[in-house]
């Protein structure tokens, strides 16, 4: 029979409550692409043509970004399991630097569709009809989101790199780094269906 | 009153009855309390984390709360809020909106809790085929929790950006689709209901047996019926909308889901009844609960089929007959077990007993003065007396009358089942570690039990049943 | 509790997962360019579909981890797909 005297860690579980977290938060946005899907179907052409007003290259260098920075994460566990902690830490650093690269174009991104006059609720949009208030009202709430997410992702980093200077995180005891992964992962997956769907498909 | 307030007051009713009590209600009380104790365990797995859920609790209760005192007045929506209303309304939408979003997020949290814990902290030889019922409902709703909330969360944002920055998504003078919104909130809000009700029937499934004295009958059934409910309920929320202009194809098609999902319910009903077929029952406050509870379900149930399918819903839509309904399912229902779980599981909590006489004279009370108040509201209904109307015409006013005095009733026993259980957890009688014979671990132990439950971690391998 | 040994992935696995990551981006990029009509839908959806394997499997470890993972992240999907289905059902035959 097994006493357990004191609270024990238990890795495993801190991993399937992430997940689970991550189940909610993939149907969160599971629910925009719920939106989007039945608005274009409705305004299939206005969405066709709206999408081309959305800048490719940028679109193309952001998901070049987050992909790499994808395996820069991942990278960071792998060095901490082999106890090879700056390593680690470099891979970390790298991600959040393509983290802020990744916001810095978005915001570049934003500043011209505001300066075009596109953005929730301005008169030109209205103009436009109505397939094409909710293809912008969508990419910006969608992306917004993913933005906001990115932010609460990098912050998760930035703790995580704190925890292993000092040493709260080490190579016996990752499940937090693993976590923050994790999480910085789903940020990436929910590009890879924000990218075609706005930019590509057209 | 006038109908402004009456709006409000319907409304602020909705919203903190459903998201602040119902929802949370069986989990956060009887759950917390007895889900580790059932399995074996000292506490949840993420102690934090349900602190953290608890205080989002209060956050989510004071932003709802702010909605009533601030300016622009209580909101007037509805508890649906259903779009377009719900951001041109100048009445104070956004609190009541956050305040729902955040207590969702605390539900998540809870649900997260509770799936890991039963996952990752059962006692050695407890196992998902022998885990108690209560715990399997409990887990059933956790899924339900992960799975359903996160959509309301993503709607409620929605309806929050429309109202600041008139983006159109729900909005048909921009192209939106106010049916999209009634879609979306209704994938969550009809799993709500089964996060609501299943926690009740896996109290039920407690307690009796318990008073009948035997084992459950078809512990395997009612475990498949539980998560049978889980899945098939997530697919039949546009049952709420068959008047709302759907295609005809999805009315069909929700309808016939809709009538599928009534047959776990009716297995777990089936088997409650042939538990107590030849058990030696024990006739005590907490069964005479669940009795009810199962005659005010059953009610609810079957009138629920009369709006599961379309033709009928057409006739009594949006009438006091959906109220009637809804009530005995929740109320009757849902507030019954709750109350057979306090009078099952208090003398463990408290380690003292309340006074039968006077809870059994709290039930009493209680049983009549809810048919009296809600089952006029059928024939009300039926007749075509609409619902959320401050006034009504004359010809229903004799019913009405019923009504009102069926509340005073339900009132009376209510209070008098309340205080008769604070009397009793205060200074009732000593209760002893197992005053009901009750099978089930938590009457292992102490009550109340110690701070962590147990001093050594039971082991079951040995042990053919813990059910 | 014994859980066996992590399983650690090599950085050349990864590796050549962005490897494969980046060459799906460019396909999808290259065959959304060349206009096939409702069919380009279709193929920048599967690819996409395609990557997020990619990602869930080898970044996110899915592959190395418990079956309990595997079954409900499985779930998580098919139960979308059925939702945006079943609200299908309303828009198609409207
Ligand atoms: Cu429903």
């Amino acid at each position: 029979m097994e006493t357990i005297t004191n609270v024990h860690r238990d890795d495993e579980a801190s991993k399937l409550g992430m997940w689970l977290f991550i189940f909610t938060e993939i149907l969160l946005f599971g629910g925009l692409f719920i939106v989007y899907s039945i608005y274009r179907f409705n305004n299939a052409v206005a969405f066709h043509l709206a999408g081309e007003e959305l800048n490719d290259t940028i679109g193309i260098i952001n998901t070049v970004i987050l992909l790499t920075s994808s395996m820069t994460v991942a990278m960071s566990l792998t060095a901490m399991q082999k106890g090879n902690i700056r390593l680690c830490l470099g891979m970390i650093a790298v991600t959040v630097l393509l983290g802020l690269v990744f916001l810095t174009n978005k915001y570049f991104e934003w500043g011209i569709k505001f300066e075009h006059g596109l953005y929730p609720g301005s008169a030109f949009l209205k103009e436009l009809g109505h397939g094409d208030i909710m293809f912008f009202g969508l990419y910006f709430m969608m992306t917004g989101l993913h933005a906001l997410h990115i932010i609460v992702g990098l912050t998760i980093l930035v703790v995580v790199a704190v925890f292993i200077r000092k040493g709260r995180i080490r190579p016996d005891k990752y499940a937090f780094l693993e976590n923050g992964g994790l999480y910085w992962h789903l940020v990436d997956l929910i590009w890879i269906f924000l990218f075609p769907l706005f930019y590509l498909i057209h | 009153m006038g109908p402004q307030t009456y709006n409000s007051f319907f409304t602020v009713h909705g919203i903190i009855m459903i998201f602040v009590i119902v929802i949370p209600g069986l989990p956060a009380v009887f759950g917390n309390f007895f889900l580790p104790i059932m399995i074996g365990a000292r506490d949840v797995i993420f102690p934090k984390l349900n602190l953290l859920s608890w205080y989002l609790y209060v956050l989510g209760i004071l932003t709802v709360l702010t909605s009533l005192f601030t300016f622009g007045g209580a909101p007037d929506t509805g508890w649906t809020f259903y779009a377009p209303y719900s951001f041109k309304t100048t009445t104070n939408m956004f609190p009541a909106v956050l305040g729902a979003f955040i207590l969702g997020f605390s539900s998540i949290l809870t649900g997260l809790n509770f799936i890991t814990t039963i996952h990752r902290m059962r006692a050695p030889g407890m196992k998902f085929s022998n885990m108690p019922l209560f715990v399997w409902s409990i887990y059933g709703t956790g899924w339900i929790q992960l799975f359903a909330t996160p959509i309301v969360g993503i709607t409620l944002m929605m309806v929050i950006a429309e109202r600041f920055l008139h983006i159109g998504f729900f909005d048909p003078a921009l192209g939106g689709d106010p049916v999209l919104y009634q879609h979306l909130f209704w994938i969550y809000s009809h799993p709500a209901v089964y996060i609501m009700i299943l926690p009740a029937m896996g109290v039920i499934s407690e307690i009796i047996p318990t008073f009948a004295r035997k084992g459950i009958f078809g512990y395997n059934a009612i475990v498949a019926s539980t998560m049978a409910i889980a899945v098939v309920g997530y697919f039949v929320w546009a049952h709420h909308m068959f008047t709302s202009g759907m295609s005809t194809t999805a009315q069909f098609t929700f309808s016939l889901l809709t009538f599928l999902v009534a047959i776990p319910s009716a297995i777990k009903v089936f088997n409650w009844v042939a538990t107590l077929y030849k058990g030696s029952i024990r006739i005590e406050v907490p069964l005479i609960w669940a009795l009810g509870f199962m005659f005010l379900f059953m009610i609810g149930g079957f009138t629920g089929l009369f709006l599961g399918s379309v033709a009928t819903d057409v006739h009594v839509h949006n009438t006091s007959f959906v109220v009637a309904h809804f009530h005995y399912i929740i109320f009757g229902g849902m507030g019954s077990a709750f109350m057979a779980a306090a009078h099952y599981w208090l003398p463990k909590m408290y380690g003292r007993m309340y006074n039968k006489f006077w809870a059994t004279v709290g039930w009493a009370t209680f049983f009549i003065g809810f048919n009296v108040l809600y089952f006029p509201m059928f024939i009300l209904g039926y007749q075509g007396m609409p619902r959320r109307y401050y006034d009504y015409l004359g010809q229903f006013h004799n019913l009405n009358v019923v009504s009102t005095i069926g509340s005073w009733i339900l009132a009376t026993g209510l209070i008098i089942t309340i205080v008769n259980l604070i009397r009793g957890a205060r200074n009732g009688p000593k209760a002893g570690m197992n005053p009901w014979e009750g099978r089930t671990l938590e009457w292992t132990v102490p009550s109340p039990p110690p701070p962590e439950n147990f001093d050594v971690i039971p082991d079951l391998t040995s042990t053919s049943t813990a059910h | 509790m014994s859980e066996g040994k992590a399983h650690i992935t090599n950085y050349s696995t990864l590796a050549m997962v962005l490897g494969s990551l980046l060459v799906l981006t460019w396909a999808t990029v290259s065959i959304t360019s060349i206009n096939l009509g409702p069919w380009s839908v279709t193929a920048a959806l599967l690819i996409a579909l395609l990557k997020a394997t990619l990602v869930l499997l080898y970044f996110m470890h899915l592959k190395f981890d418990s079956k309990l993972l595997k079954i409900s992240f499985t779930a998580v999907i098919v139960v979308f797909f059925l939702v945006i289905l079943l609200t299908f059902f309303d828009y198609l035959f409207r």
